[in-house]
């Protein structure tokens, strides 16, 4: 009998069903993926799970009894731990302090036992962490070691990973799957989410696939294949992706250089230091690097959001770097901007369809009174040329899906026609097919003559897509490779900043 | 000479006490990642009630304590409309210090002319203290001094102590930088809230019954005269750290102190005869807070920085 089971979970949002009627087996000694696009429920349900959300109808039993939780604390007692998406720590206090928190007694605690405790945990699972050290000097990787340490120091058995290596370099990345390993040895029952195929053949024994909130289909991973699991993703069969790709063309000259970058951190340290290279028409130049590599200050110098504290960044050689945004355009300088966090910084979730899509020109539209007529054929215009699921541009943006706010945001910025397109993780949590149209988006773009930089986490997809990569660790360049002849292992082997470095 | 600077540094140390037990207060409700604007209005209730409460039974710790209370009810006021209601933090903390303003002022309309019996002024007021008080200079402000000075400092350096040193203060500072993380480790986010609003309160509360029964001491309408503002600065010049609140709160002190001396005297510089409006004076904490607030932002240091989840409220489920 299955250690953990779900049975029939029902959760609403709204008149919305994240969850529907939703069954799931979670034995000890098993690690079970949980597969689905964005938006299929992988993350309510398990928050269901940790004591986070209540649920409107079904049962939970834990070796066969009946749970209930009204608190994420309760789920913590029954043995289950969750390491969430985004690192979910306090910042300001000591990585003790961080796995302690609401477990010691007494007054004033001793921490001499518990620091043994918390060493020997580390030692298991090959950490490298200072029990002392604040949490803010961590790496991401660091940090999600945190995580895990807090997680089985309150006696977990059960241990739920929301996407976990979507912030990790790839040597790190296989570092947490031997230990996943590691913890199915010991006994425990592992939940893993993810959108990733690869990671469910890897190391899962069990999957499970969900779609639009109901589970719709459960196997051992041996008995099933790629093709199955991907159908009962998307809902139907997929056609092959294209796999062409120009040859880089190293005689047109760059359109956009950097050089020396170092920008600064408001704490004063550096984000990015010296990074230097250039982006020529017509090429896709990926930025590969484990997460808070620098890649988001890279892109914000670019844009002219941040100012570089120090180094050039040179247009069609007139020097940008600190040229504002508002003159650009006037000035001929046509960057694009589809930033990592799309709703934060890209778009305003409140706001409606056809507002969104204006604000990267209202700057520049004439009179007093907004156009509103300009605005509604705007918004038409990209939601039929890019394939929105939308029907009224006064549809307010938060309530659309993650793939067609995505479209709507890329397609608002080629609109505007630049030379130069920056995307960072443009396809983070979108399903298949908003996915395969974004890449086949950027590529027919790359073929009419734009230059476009591709911030990405996945390294197939930045081989596949780019014709040159950088590659970023803590801030610093390592290497520009041309992706036509780089293997996955050099890639990774620069993102973790080994290699010689240097230019192909 | 160096009798005027001991008298001044004796008024400035009695003059910070309230603004210090205030402050205090503040922290450990800001340090549960509530900002409550309503001390003023907590400390107008305090010093109504504990004169009052003072009048009617000649009892200082019973005064003290009732206007204790009085401040702890009104703070959970806040509490209920912001941790359970999950109102906008200021909008109820001001409408609370306007709506205690007027209940105070209401409470103690017929109080004006009262005053304290020389019994109770004699119980609560400075006590030299043998020896000690003789020092020169600094010996009047550290030992001729009211019990409530010596309180305050007790209080000050617990509430360090109580944050830094105990697993309940750990617990409240992970409830101010990440309420799902505390959640997910098992700590009442909403009872440590109402505890350290209440506590909030208390603290505001006595350090109104402070100013009426030590300092002033009768009722005044206008008696906290700006102080519970002064505090929620306060809170920022000590950077959410108890023990540096006492340095803050006795030189605000001492400004409220050199407000009040040189009212309406005029300064001869070179013959002619220069009157410093008191107001100048008054308006220096608020530069000073300021200028600190620039700083800590421009300022590299992450543990001087505010709670994170200060003025938010905290939704289990929000997605």
């Amino acid at each position: 009998m299955a250690y953990i089971q779900l049975r029939n979970i029902t959760k609403k949002f709204g008149s919305v069903y994240a969850n529907r009627r939703i069954c799931l087996d979670i034995h000890k000694g098993e690690i079970h993926a949980l597969l689905g696009g964005n938006g299929s429920g992988k993350t309510t349900l398990m928050n269901i799970l940790a004591g986070r959300y209540k649920y409107d109808e079904g049962n939970i039993l834990i070796d066969g009894r009946k749970a209930v939780f009204h608190s994420p604390g309760d789920s913590v007692k029954a043995g289950i731990g969750m390491i969430h998406q985004h690192v979910d720590l306090v910042d300001s206090l000591s990585v003790e302090e961080n796995i302690l928190a609401g477990t010691e007694k007494g007054l004033f605690p001793t921490r001499k036992k518990a620091r043994g405790k918390i060493k020997d945990l580390a030692e298991l699972y090959d950490f490298h962490v200072e029990p002392e050290g604040k949490v803010y000097q961590l790496t991401i990787g660091g940090k999600q070691a945190v995580e895990i340490l807090k997680v089985f120091y309150r006696g977990a058995s059960v241990l739920i990973l929301d996407e976990p290596t979507s912030v990790l370099a790839p040597i790190e990345a296989r570092a947490l799957f031997v230990n996943l390993g590691k913890m199915k040895e010991n006994g425990c029952a592992i939940v893993l989410i993810t959108h990733k195929m690869q990671e469910v053949f890897d190391i899962s024994d069990r999957v499970t696939v969900l779609r639009k909130g109901e589970a719709v289909y459960t196997s051992l991973t041996a008995d099933t294949g790629q093709s199955m699991l991907t159908e009962k993703m998307v809902g139907h069969a997929i056609e092959g992706r294209t796999e062409y790709r120009a040859a880089p063309r190293r005689d047109i000259r760059p359109l956009l250089a950097v050089s020396d970058v170092t920008v600064h951190n408001r704490f004063g340290s550096a984000a990015l230091s010296g990074v230097s290279l250039d982006i020529r028409p017509g090429e896709i130049h990926g930025i590969a690097g484990a997460a808070g590599s620098g890649q988001k200050e890279l892109c914000d110098v670019i844009a002219g959001i941040a100012a570089a504290d120090e180094g050039r960044i040179l247009y069609n050689g007139k020097d940008i770097a600190h040229m504002p945004i508002a003159g650009r355009a006037a000035k001929g300088v046509r960057i694009g901007y589809v930033p990592e966090d799309r709703m934060d910084t890209g778009l305003v979730g409140g706001m409606c369809i056809s507002d969104n899509v204006m604000l990267r020109r209202i700057d520049r539209e004439k009179g007093l009174f907004f156009n509103e007529k300009k605005a509604r054929d705007l918004a038409l215009r990209i939601i039929g040329k890019y394939g929105v699921d939308a029907v009224d541009p006064a549809q307010k943006l938060k309530d659309l899906s993650g793939g067609n706010i995505q479209k709507i945001l890329l397609g608002r910025e080629i609109e505007e026609a630049p030379d130069l397109l920056i995307t960072a993780y443009p396809v983070r949590g979108l399903d298949i097919g908003a996915t395969n149209y974004i890449f086949g988006l950027l590529r027919e773009r790359r073929d009419s003559g734009m230059a476009i930089l591709f911030v990405g986490e996945d390294t197939d997809v930045l081989l596949e897509l780019c014709d040159r990569i950088s590659t970023l660790y803590r801030g610093r360049l390592t290497a520009t490779l041309d992706a036509a002849g780089t293997t996955k292992a050099e890639l990774g082997l620069f993102m973790a900043g080994g290699g010689t470095g240097g230019t192909r | 000479m160096i009798q005027d600077i001991a008298l001044f540094l004796q008024t400035a140390i009695i003059m910070g006490t309230p603004l210090l037990l205030a402050t205090v207060g503040e922290i450990l409700t800001e340090k549960a990642g509530h900002i409550n604007l309503g001390v003023e209005g907590m400390m107008m209730i305090g010093a109504v009630t504990g004169f009052l409460v003072g009048f009617a039974t000649n009892d200082p710790l019973l005064a003290a304590l009732a206007a204790g209370m009085s401040g702890f009810l009104s703070s959970q006021i806040f509490a209920f409309l912001t941790v359970s209601l999950k109102a906008n933090q200021l909008v109820a903390g001001f409408v609370l210090t306007i709506f205690l303003t007027g209940l105070a002022n209401l409470i103690g309309s017929n109080y004006g002319n009262a005053t304290l019996s020389s019994e109770f002024t004699q119980k609560i007021g400075a006590v030299a203290v043998p020896g000690l008080s003789r020092i020169p200079l600094i010996g009047p402000a550290l030992f001729h001094q009211s019990i409530i000075v010596y309180l305050g400092i007790f209080i000050a350096v617990s509430a360090w102590v109580y944050l830094n040193k105990t697993r309940f203060g750990l617990s409240l500072k992970v409830v101010g930088e990440n309420p799902s993380f505390a959640d997910d480790a098992g700590i009442p986010v909403a009872v440590y809230q109402y505890v350290h609003i209440g506590i909030g309160g208390f603290l505001s509360g006595m350090a109104g019954a402070c100013l009426t029964l030590v300092i002033v001491p009768r009722w005044q309408e206008t008696v906290t005269a700006g102080m519970g503002w002064i505090a929620i600065a306060l809170v920022i010049f000590a950077t959410w750290n108890p023990s540096r609140a006492i340095f803050g709160a006795y030189l605000f002190g001492a400004l409220k102190g050199l407000a009040f001396k040189f009212q309406g005297t005029s300064i001869e510089i070179g013959g002619a005869s220069l009157s410093l409006p008191s107001q100048i004076l008054d308006l220096f904490p608020y530069i000073i807070t300021i200028a600190v607030l620039i700083a800590i932002t421009l300022g590299k240091r992450r543990e001087n920085q505010p709670p994170r989840w200060l003025g938010k409220a905290y939704f289990r489920e929000e997605r």
